[in-house]
C-alpha cells in the first residue's frame, strides 16, 4: 500500500493579491487509481489544477513527481513529465477530423517532412481502441460531427496518447446526457487500468462514487480530508464539502 | 481488463467496402451537416453560366474566347489564393487590391529601359513579389504580435498603399516593353505544347493519387473513396486535355502562359495546405486559436506567415495584371480587384469565419466571376448588370456559408 504517489502537491499556497486561493493544500494521486477532487465553487480545485499542471507556480510548498521535487514553470514541463489535462472546454478543433486532432501541435512528419496521415491515422485508431472507445464510425470524421461524450472521448485519448502518466479530466460530464457520461465514465476506469494516475474534478457526487478510488475534499483553499470510496457515503462527502466537518479521521496518505 | 493484445485492430483484412453508395452519400451528408458543402454548388453554377451565355452569344465558348478568360481571371486568382489563407485563418486582407498595383509599379520601375535601376525582367518579377511579401509582414506584425483587428490594419494599408502608388508615379503611366514580364500574360504556347502540358499535368496528378493509395496500402488501412478517388485522376485527365483542346483551336494563339501558372500556383499551394504541418496548423488555428495555442503552436508565427503569403501573393496578380496591360498607370490596384478576390475565395467556398474551404476555391470562384465579367461584356450588358449579378452571387455564396455553419452549430451536440 505504501506506494509512493506519481503526483503529490504538499503544503501549496497560492495567492492572487489579497485573495487567498490555496492554504497549505494538499493532494496526491498514485498509479492506476482514481483520485476524485470535489469541493464547492471557489474552493480551489482549479487553482490547485493548475499548479498540477505548470500553468501556476505555488507561493509555497512542493510539488513532488514519483516521489522527487520538481518545479514545473509551464504547462510544457508538466507534459514533458507526462502530465495532461483536459479542459472542461476541451480545446478541439472542431473544423478538423479525429486524427488530426489527435496530433495538434505534434504531427508525425516522413522523411520529406511531409504529414504522416496512415500512421497517424493508424495509431488514432489504435489508441481509441485500447480505450475502448468504439463508438466513432471514422477516425476521418471532422469533430464537429461528433456527440459531446465522443468529443470527451477524442480529448482524454488525445491526453493519455503521449505517454502521460498524471491525467487530470476537469469536469468531463459536466455537459452530457446520461449515456454519454456513462461512455466518459467507462474511459475513466479504463485509463486508471491501464496504470494512470487519473485526477477527476467533478461536481456530481454520482459520478465521483461511481468510479473513484479516493476522494479529496478541498473547502475555501485547503484540504478537508481524504476518504477512501469504499468506506464512506455521499452524506460524508457533502458535509465535508458544505461545513468541512470531519466525521471520522483523516484516511492517511 | 482489457489490455492492447486482446483488442482486435481496428479494421479487418477485407473490410466491407467503404464506398458503397449507401456509405458514400452518408460520409456526403455528414459532410453537407458539418459545414463542408463541397464543390458541388460552384460547379452548377459554371454550367448554368456557360449554357446561359453560350445561348445569348456562342462566341462565348469559342477557342478565342477561352484563352481571353484565362488571361483576364489569371491576376484575380493568383490574389485570391492568398486571400483563401488569410480567410482560412479567420483573418481579412483588405490591402491586397493596392498591394497589386504597389508590386505592379516596382515591377515597372525595375524594368524601365535606361534608369539606374533597371533590372532583368525575372529579377524585376521577384522584387516585386518580395515587396508584397514584406508589406504583407508589416501588417501582419500588427495582427501577430499586437492583436489590432486585421480589417483595420488592412482598410489603413488599403488606404495608403494607394497613396504610395499615387506619389511613385509622377508621370501618371510606365509603359512595360521587358518581354519576359509581358510574357507573363502575353505568352501562348503551340497546340503542340498544350498537349505536352496537359499529358504531363495529368500523369503527374495521377501519380500523386496512386502514390497516395499505395502508401495506404502498404500501412493497411482502407482506401476510403477508391471509386471517387480513380474517378477524379479521370476527370483531372479529362480536364486537362479538353482545356489544351479548346485552347488549341485558337487560330492565333494557344494554351496561354498564365493558365499554366494558375496550374502551378494551385497544385503548389494545394500541398502547402494539405500536406503540410503550416497548412494544418493554419486550419487549426482559423477553427479554434485558443485550442491551437493550447496544442503547443506558434499561433503568431502562423499568422505571420499567412499575411506574407497573401502580401506575396498579391503582388504576383499585380505583376500578371501589368503584364496583361503591359504598363501600369495611377489605377493600378483600384477597381473591383481587392472585391473581385476576396469575392473569389468566398464563391469558391471558403469560409468567412475561418477554417474551412480549399486553395481550389480560388480558381473557381475566379473562373465565376471572370465568366459573368466576360459574359457581360460579350453580350453588351454593361457593367451595372455585371455589378449587380456578382454581387447576388456573392450574397448567395456567403449565406449558403452561414447557414451551413449554422446547420454545423446544430449538429455539434
Amino acid at each position: 500500500m505504501a506506494k509512493t504517489p506519481a503526483l503529490e502537491l504538499r503544503g501549496i499556497y497560492k495567492s492572487f493579491g489579497s485573495v487567498r486561493a490555496l492554504a497549505d493544500c494538499d493532494f496526491e494521486v498514485r498509479e492506476g487509481e482514481v483520485m476524485a477532487l470535489v469541493g464547492d465553487n471557489g474552493a480551489g480545485k482549479s487553482t490547485l489544477v493548475k499548479c498540477a499542471a505548470g500553468i501556476y507556480t505555488p507561493d509555497a510548498g512542493e510539488i513532488r513527481f514519483d516521489g522527487s521535487p520538481v518545479h514545473m514553470q509551464s504547462p510544457k514541463e508538466a507534459a514533458r513529465l507526462g502530465i495532461e489535462v483536459v479542459y472542461q472546454d476541451l480545446a478541439l478543433c472542431d473544423n478538423l477530423d479525429v486524427v488530426q486532432n489527435m496530433y495538434l501541435g505534434r504531427e508525425l512528419h516522413d522523411r520529406l517532412q511531409l504529414l504522416d496521415e496512415p500512421q497517424m491515422r493508424r495509431a488514432t485508431e489504435e489508441t481509441l481502441a485500447d480505450l475502448g472507445v468504439t463508438t466513432i464510425d471514422s477516425v476521418r470524421q471532422r469533430v464537429a460531427t461528433l456527440s459531446g461524450g465522443q468529443r470527451q472521448s477524442v480529448a482524454v485519448a488525445r491526453a493519455v496518447m503521449w505517454n502521460s502518466r498524471v491525467v487530470i479530466l476537469d469536469e468531463p460530464t459536466a455537459a452530457l446526457g446520461v449515456v454519454q457520461t456513462e461512455l466518459v465514465l467507462t474511459l475513466v476506469n479504463r485509463l486508471a487500468e491501464q496504470g494512470l494516475a487519473v485526477v477527476l474534478i467533478s461536481h456530481n457526487l454520482n459520478d465521483v462514487f461511481e468510479v473513484a478510488t479516493r476522494i479529496t475534499v478541498l473547502r475555501l483553499g485547503g484540504t478537508v480530508g481524504v476518504y477512501e470510496r469504499a468506506a464512506t457515503s455521499q452524506e460524508e462527502i457533502v458535509r465535508a464539502i458544505t461545513s468541512g466537518a470531519q466525521s471520522r479521521e483523516i484516511q492517511h496518505a | 481488463m482489457t489490455t492492447a493484445a486482446e483488442t482486435p485492430p481496428p479494421q479487418p483484412a477485407t473490410p466491407p467496402p467503404l464506398w458503397s453508395p449507401a456509405a458514400l452519400g452518408r460520409r456526403w451528408w455528414g459532410n453537407v451537416r458539418s459545414g463542408e458543402i463541397g464543390s458541388t454548388p460552384i460547379v452548377v453554377a459554371i454550367a448554368l453560366i456557360t449554357i446561359f451565355f453560350y445561348s445569348k452569344n456562342s462566341n462565348f465558348v469559342g477557342a478565342t474566347n477561352f484563352n481571353n478568360l484565362i488571361v483576364q481571371m489569371a491576376g484575380v486568382t493568383a490574389i485570391a489564393f492568398g486571400v483563401v489563407f488569410v480567410l482560412l485563418l479567420g483573418e481579412i486582407d483588405l490591402s491586397v487590391g493596392y498591394v497589386s498595383g504597389v508590386a505592379g509599379v516596382t515591377v515597372a520601375e525595375l524594368q524601365l529601359p535606361g534608369s539606374s535601376h533597371q533590372l532583368p525582367g525575372l529579377a524585376a518579377i521577384l522584387l516585386a513579389v518580395l515587396v508584397g511579401v514584406a508589406i504583407g509582414a508589416f501588417q501582419g506584425s500588427f495582427v501577430s504580435f499586437l492583436g489590432v483587428p486585421s480589417f483595420v490594419v488592412t482598410l489603413a494599408g488599403n488606404l495608403a498603399w494607394q497613396g504610395v502608388i499615387l506619389k511613385t508615379l509622377p508621370q501618371g503611366v510606365i509603359v512595360i516593353q521587358n518581354n519576359t514580364i509581358n510574357n507573363v500574360a502575353n505568352y501562348f504556347f503551340t497546340p503542340t505544347a498544350g498537349w505536352i502540358i496537359a499529358a504531363v499535368i495529368s500523369a503527374g496528378y495521377a501519380a500523386i493519387v496512386l502514390n497516395g493509395i499505395r502508401v495506404l496500402r502498404r500501412h493497411r488501412l482502407p482506401v476510403d473513396n477508391l471509386p471517387g478517388e480513380l474517378g477524379r485522376i479521370v476527370g483531372v485527365t479529362a480536364v486537362a486535355f479538353l482545356i489544351a483542346y479548346w485552347s488549341g483551336t485558337d487560330p492565333r494563339r494557344g494554351l496561354p502562359f498564365a493558365g499554366l501558372l494558375i496550374v502551378a500556383l494551385l497544385a503548389f499551394w494545394s500541398f502547402i495546405a494539405a500536406r503540410t504541418t503550416f497548412g494544418r496548423h493554419v486550419y487549426a488555428v482559423g477553427g479554434n486559436a485558443e485550442a491551437a495555442r493550447r496544442a503547443g503552436i506558434n499561433v503568431t508565427r502562423i499568422r505571420m506567415f499567412v499575411f506574407m503569403i497573401a502580401g506575396g501573393m498579391a503582388a504576383l496578380g499585380g505583376v500578371i495584371l501589368a503584364s496583361r496591360l503591359r504598363s501600369v498607370d495611377l489605377s493600378a490596384g483600384g477597381g473591383t480587384i481587392l472585391l473581385d478576390a476576396i469575392a473569389a475565395a468566398v464563391i469558391g467556398g471558403v469560409s468567412l469565419f475561418g477554417g474551412r474551404g480549399h486553395v481550389k476555391a480560388a480558381v473557381l470562384g475566379s473562373l465565376v466571376i471572370a465568366m459573368i465579367a466576360n459574359g457581360i461584356d460579350l453580350v453588351g450588358y454593361g457593367s451595372a448588370t455585371q455589378f449587380i449579378v456578382t454581387g447576388a452571387i456573392l450574397l448567395a455564396a456567403v449565406t449558403l456559408d452561414t447557414v451551413s455553419r449554422h446547420r454545423l452549430a446544430a449538429s455539434g451536440r
